[in-house]
């Protein structure tokens, strides 16, 4: 058999090498002549430049140019992080090295080349930077105040954003309401943390001109864009290449000031030139996530039915919008997934985008989603207590129904079709609801206290062009794939989404197989390279199976359908009587073999001569696909969180997780499944450990993997999954995306897990991260520090 | 001042002219082009780095390549080419206990080392093991199954040979 | 974070050494297991011109009884402080204290020596030392001397050890009969620096204490001796009463430092839980 691939738990190739020792990173590579570079970033969170003398610096051993933004910015035309449909946005221009101000602690001043990174360590240690000290604006409520000073230059006050949604009944909902229950939640801000930090090798050639930029990300033709435009290059002479990339998860798309100085220095010097992070620079340098302080109320009838949202975000993003994607976006997904899996028919949410000086925020897996499912799913656990309710029962009430589809919800997203009533029940059963309730009954009695947290939600996928293309930002919506029969009739598939380890190039050997009635160990699979695959979107916000999958469909069909044209020609049979299988044109009646696919390649490439006059023997497809139908393909799914927190130390512990998940058509279980687990520990990082503390002066005080904690193995809990198969009917493939979905809601299902833990105790946690402190003050063990944000 | 040192790689001896600061890390990374080797945050945090040296798994960047004259080092490309760890390889290729495969280096250090001082680690006794390797990608599950799945063929194998 | 340039040499023995750091004329500093001097390198938080590599002098090395006295080379590592059965029978609260101790691959690196010189107040082996009434053994150019290490840690990361000198090897008086001891610790993650942790170490005769030394760490400058919570479970059974006056007893004895994310009278509460959690879970190890 070969036509069944699709629904396989086909193992990735490309994991062999990463086992062998034999990635390929940007890390890794080294090029003739390569110079390396440092940055001397600003010591304070805001201040004016007085003077910036390099002059020891640029006599250090080792050290080949060293430049400020005098010598460097005029190479690069500016970037603004704003987009049209997000009306009266504002940003202030950026540009590679601080001009004049330094807008964060880390923000880049200097930059050193030298032979090697410790010389240019070296040498950044005799800059002397001369800096007038200003008052800096750390948190967002302050920001607000009249008369608070700019965060930068460039903007006319320190809101970025605004923007209000609301049904016209919203107010009579509230009035009508038998309860309205509310809370004020705070979600700390953390970042991505990826295990390969942030790499560029970019290499000019002057000789023609040519640009080549070797770059751990997973949006590599946005970079050639984005390069050709902002250093006036023809887009023909800037190749971006991808290789393997040691993590990603949104934040190895936006544009930073590090890569391209980088670049710059390639284009002034005309030889390679590498930027690592260290660790340290990550963590003042890699766009942060989340930071969001929201008040919400759900107003409720008498039978737990809810009737309405009122939600207000406030979201904290640095000194700038990121660009290209801009800052806002998460707030604008925070505000439009409130209530999203509930038949809730009124709803208003006001979103404030806020400046401050500190490393941007923007787009980190999950956008938007689990501030979203963390305020709604708490809102509705405190509903069923007022009512005495179950949280499932509660749940079951208010979910849409698996029947009334299509549905357009109280923020306007339109759902073509989801599962929740079925996820519902099958997270019931798996989890085994009503004896965990029993034991989780029996150990309070003996002084244990474990708690039981559920959350739906709802994942946006597979995203058109509204995202960012309306707004005028040159993201791409479509992805494209050439698929070709080699002259021995093996398979190669050059596509536009990219590979980070979810497994983009094995769900695209399979789709490819199955289109040409081949085994996916005879596809080949090339991405990440702007020279050698079709331009497309690449990799964000869950396109890579529901977008590319399908791209790779049609091109393989496209392939099959002009390799039966050519067998028909050599067999002199009628081609829809042939179909493909067992590596070979076969009779599509009897499934007997014609001639095989070697054969055919062979007859093509080298003996073209023997085939009837006019037959086009061409075996190459290409094919571009951007999702019409639905603005975006939405899933849906549910999560549950058992933990124990232990009462005197406010220690908490993750006894187990559990998943249903329903992201339509299954290309691979198995690697669905392994992107649902890293996603839920995603999620539960920021949930109990992960956060970016800053002081009162704008420091970031734990910038080092010693001091802010992400998830480890040691504190994880094996999380099991399940689930429902909605397949999308805009496309042939059916398939959705499942990569936010894990992180969208471990954290909503955790906090209700530790409230349910705490709710015989009288306490209550509002905030993110859970921390021992947090959870020691909600039970009144220790008193509230005197500031908040501790 | 550079320092010449002497010390065995994947059972081949190097002679390489170093300054002293160089990190064990850099040293196999920079020097010798042993890749698979990895920095994730040079502080010893991370376990993406993770050698044998002298046979035991220690973090590359905290040791000084000096300090390592005269020693063995052995990294994933040598445990690769010896078939030491090809059990270990196999059940995480099954498993697909790793996606971008940055910190697979350091994760089959220390499987390989906790399997050769215990032969049935408990799931609980495999993730203390791990406490020290950072993944960001996983979620982990995968990597202790496929390391639990290890240890059990090893030990059926063991009594099959007896 | 790649280290400053500096010269390297490997010392064969203490005189040696010794004599290297006086022709650095101080600006040197000496590399054990270098868990704490690589990183603080690779961090420039420090860059002296020649770094002394002390590692491979024997003098360092071996784990012996002498005279009532367990004697540890400073060179010992964390892993042999976890398995060594001399450390398990002789100074159980090193033994109890290693798995706490950062992760697998670090305790095969890092030295008790280290650990103790670098006197970090969050970490697990100086608690467990002052709790052990352990003597560290320092040798400087005038000769040998034993510090008891009560007077031994003086502040955050200062110790008696002065520039120059090594410690070169750890003392533990051997358990009586009925000693009980516990080590726990409240952290965030497994490994990481705790919260708060405690050493203790009991003798109790027909079942009323005459001897508790207890030592808590991360509470701080350095560790802390519990005094007024051993003067109150001294002379009485460990029991629930004793216990709640021990916990009651170190508000006395701790002034944790205040920070925003651990503010003091959090640590002052964990400190009391894990005190009473420890007492009531001694273990008789002689």
């Amino acid at each position: 058999m070969s036509k069944d691939h699709i629904g396989q738990s086909h193992r990735r190739e490309n994991a062999l090498r990463h086992l062998a020792g034999r990635g390929r990173f940007t890390t890794d590579l080294s090029l003739p002549r390569m110079l390396h570079a440092a940055f001397v970033r600003s010591p304070m969170a805001k201040g004016r430049i007085v003077e910036v003398d390099v002059t020891d610096a640029a006599a250090a051993p080792g050290v080949v140019r060293v430049f400020t933004a005098q010598t460097l910015n005029h190479v690069c035309e500016p970037w603004v992080g704003t987009l049209d449909h997000f009306a009266g946005m504002q940003s202030g221009p950026q540009n590679m090295l601080a001009d004049g101000q330094v807008l964060w602690a880390g923000h880049p001043v200097v930059m050193i080349l030298a032979h090697s990174r410790a010389e240019a360590e070296d040498a950044c240690e005799l800059v002397m930077l001369d800096i007038e000290d200003e008052d800096a604006i750390v948190d967002g409520d302050a920001a607000q105040m009249e008369n608070a000073p700019l965060a930068s230059d460039g903007i006319d006050s320190n809101m970025c954003f605004q923007t209000v949604l609301e049904t016209p009944d919203l107010d009579a909902a509230f009035a009508r309401a038998a309860h309205v229950v509310e809370g004020d939640f705070t979600f700390g801000r953390h970042t991505a943390v990826t295990l390969e930090p942030r790499a560029v090798i970019a290499d000019y050639d002057p000789s023609t001109g040519q640009l080549t930029v070797h770059h751990g990300t997973q949006t590599p033709y946005q970079f050639q864009d984005v390069y050709a435009r902002h250093f006036g290059l023809n887009e023909s002479k800037v190749r971006v290449i991808a290789p393997d990339i040691g993590g990603s998860f949104g934040m190895k798309l936006h544009v930073y000031h590090e890569e391209m100085a980088t670049v710059a220095a390639s284009l002034l010097l005309g030889r390679p030139v590498r930027f690592v992070a260290d660790r340290l620079e990550s963590f003042v340098s890699d766009i942060h996530a989340r930071d969001h302080r929201v008040s919400a109320r759900m107003a409720v009838d008498a039978d737990g039915t809810i009737l309405a949202m009122d939600v207000d975000d406030m979201t904290q993003i640095g000194a700038f919008s990121t660009y290209p994607r801009t800052s806002a976006a998460e707030g604008n997904q925070v505000i439009r997934l409130m209530g999203a899996p509930y038949k809730m028919p009124d709803y208003r949410g006001r979103l404030s985008v806020v400046f401050q000086n500190k490393v941007q925020t923007s787009q980190y897996r999950a956008v938007g989603h689990p501030i979203a499912c963390a305020v709604t799913e708490a809102l509705v656990d405190r509903a069923a207590q007022l009512l005495d309710m179950d949280p499932f029962d509660i749940r079951a009430r208010n979910l849409l129904a698996d029947d009334d589809y299509p549905h357009v919800s109280a923020t306007g997203y339109q759902f073509e079709k989801l599962s929740h009533q079925a996820s519902l029940e099958k997270l019931h059963d798996m989890m085994g609801y009503g004896a965990l309730r029993k034991e989780q009954a029996r150990l309070r009695e003996q002084g244990i206290h474990r708690g039981i947290g559920i959350a739906p939600f709802v994942e946006i996928t597979n995203p058109g062009a509204a995202f960012y293309g309306v707004g005028g930002a040159r993201i791409s919506a479509q992805d494209g794939a050439v698929v070709r029969l080699t002259p021995s009739g093996d398979v190669h598939c050059a596509i536009s989404v990219t590979e980070q380890g979810q497994g983009t190039e094995t769900i695209i050997a399979q789709v490819v197989a199955d289109q040409l009635g081949v085994t996916p160990e005879r596809v080949k699979v090339t991405t990440g390279d702007t020279d050698t695959t079709p331009s497309g979107g690449a990799t964000w916000a869950c396109r890579g199976a529901g977008i590319g999958g399908e791209t790779a469909l049609r091109a393989g069909r496209k392939l099959q359908a002009q390799i039966l044209a050519l067998a028909g020609a050599i067999l002199q049979a009628d081609p829809a009587k042939l179909t493909l299988a067992n590596g070979a044109v076969v009779d599509a009646a009897t499934g007997d073999e014609r001639i095989s696919l070697a054969e055919i390649g062979r007859i093509a490439t080298y003996r073209p001569d023997t085939l009837p006059d006019g037959c086009n023997s061409s075996l190459t497809a290409a094919e571009h696909f951007a999702p019409g139908g639905y603005p975006f393909d939405f899933t849906n799914g549910i999560q549950a969180s058992y933990v124990e927190v232990d009462i005197e130390t406010g220690i908490t512990r993750l006894l187990k997780h559990w998943v249903v998940e329903d992201c339509g058509r299954i290309i691979n279980p198995l690697l669905v499944d392994e992107q649902i687990r890293g996603g839920v520990v995603q999620g539960l990082g920021p949930a109990f450990f992960e956060e970016c503390l800053y002081d009162d002066a704008g420091q970031m005080t734990n910038a080092s993997l010693a001091d802010y904690l992400v998830p480890m193995a040691g504190e994880m809990p094996d999380i099991e999954i399940a689930h429902v198969e909605t397949p999308t009917k805009d496309t042939i493939l059916g398939a959705k995306g499942v990569g936010e979905a894990g992180t969208a809601a471990a954290g909503a299902a955790a906090m209700n897990a530790v409230n349910d833990a705490l709710r015989p105790l009288g306490a209550q946690i509002s905030q993110t991260p859970m921390t021992p402190l947090r959870i020691l003050t909600a039970l009144g063990h220790v008193s509230a520090g005197p500031k908040r944000g501790y | 001042m550079k320092t010449e040192i002497t010390l065995i790689v994947n059972g081949e001896a190097v002679r390489d002219v170093i300054e002293p600061r160089t990190s064990l890390a850099d040293l196999l990374r920079d020097r010798l082009r042993l890749t698979g080797t990895h920095l994730g945050c040079e502080m010893g945090s991370c376990g993406a780095c993770l050698v044998l040296l002298d046979g035991t798994p220690v973090h590359a960047c905290l040791v000084l390549a000096v300090q390592a004259a005269g020693q063995r080092v052995d990294t994933i490309e040598g445990l690769n080419e010896s078939g030491d760890i090809k059990d270990l390889q196999q059940n995480f290729h099954a498993r697909n206990a790793l996606q971008c495969g940055f910190c697979t280096n350091g994760m089959i250090m220390t499987a390989h080392a906790l399997l050769s001082e215990s032969t049935a680690p408990t799931r609980p006794e495999i993730r203390e093991a791990l406490s020290g390797n950072y993944c960001r990608c996983t979620g982990y599950e995968a990597i202790v199954d496929a390391i639990s799945a290890t240890a059990k063929q090893r030990a059926t194998n063991a009594g099959a040979g007896k | 974070m790649k280290s400053p340039a500096f010269e390297y040499l490997q010392a064969q023995d203490i005189a040696d050494a010794m004599s290297a750091y006086d022709s650095a004329e101080g600006d040197a500093v000496y590399l054990s297991g270098g868990h704490s001097v690589v990183p603080s390198l690779a961090l420039r938080l420090q860059a002296p011109a020649l770094v002394i590599d002390i590692s491979r002098i024997s003098a360092l090395s071996g784990i012996s009884l002498e005279d009532g006295w367990l004697r540890i080379g400073a060179m010992t590592r964390h892993v042999q402080a976890m398995n060594d059965p001399l450390i398990a029978a002789h100074a159980p609260l090193f033994a109890a204290a290693a798995p706490f101790v950062a992760h697998p691959a670090i305790r095969n690196r890092g030295t008790l020596g280290g650990s103790l010189a670098h006197a970090d107040p969050a970490s697990e082996f100086p608690a467990a030392a002052v709790a052990m009434r352990a003597e560290l053994e320092i040798v400087s150019p005038q000769g040998i001397r034993r510090v008891p290490a009560d007077d031994f840690f003086k502040d955050i990361y200062e110790t008696a050890i002065e520039p120059g000198e090594i410690l070169q090897a750890i003392h533990v008086p051997c358990p009586v009969p009925g000693q009980m001891i516990g080590f726990d610790e409240i952290a965030r993650r497994r490994g990481d620096y705790a919260m708060v942790g405690a050493a203790v170490q009991a003798v109790t005769t027909d079942g009323v204490a005459d001897d508790v030394s207890i030592a808590l760490f991360s509470v701080g400058d350095r560790p802390t001796r519990a005094v007024s919570a051993q003067a109150v479970l001294t002379g009485s059974p460990i029991d629930g009463a004793a216990i709640a006056e021990a916990q009651a007893a170190l508000c006395d004895d701790l002034d944790p430092p205040d920070d925003p994310q651990f503010p003091a009278h959090m640590r002052l509460h964990l400190a009391r839980v894990l005190l009473g959690r420890i007492l009531t879970n001694l273990k008789v190890v002689a």
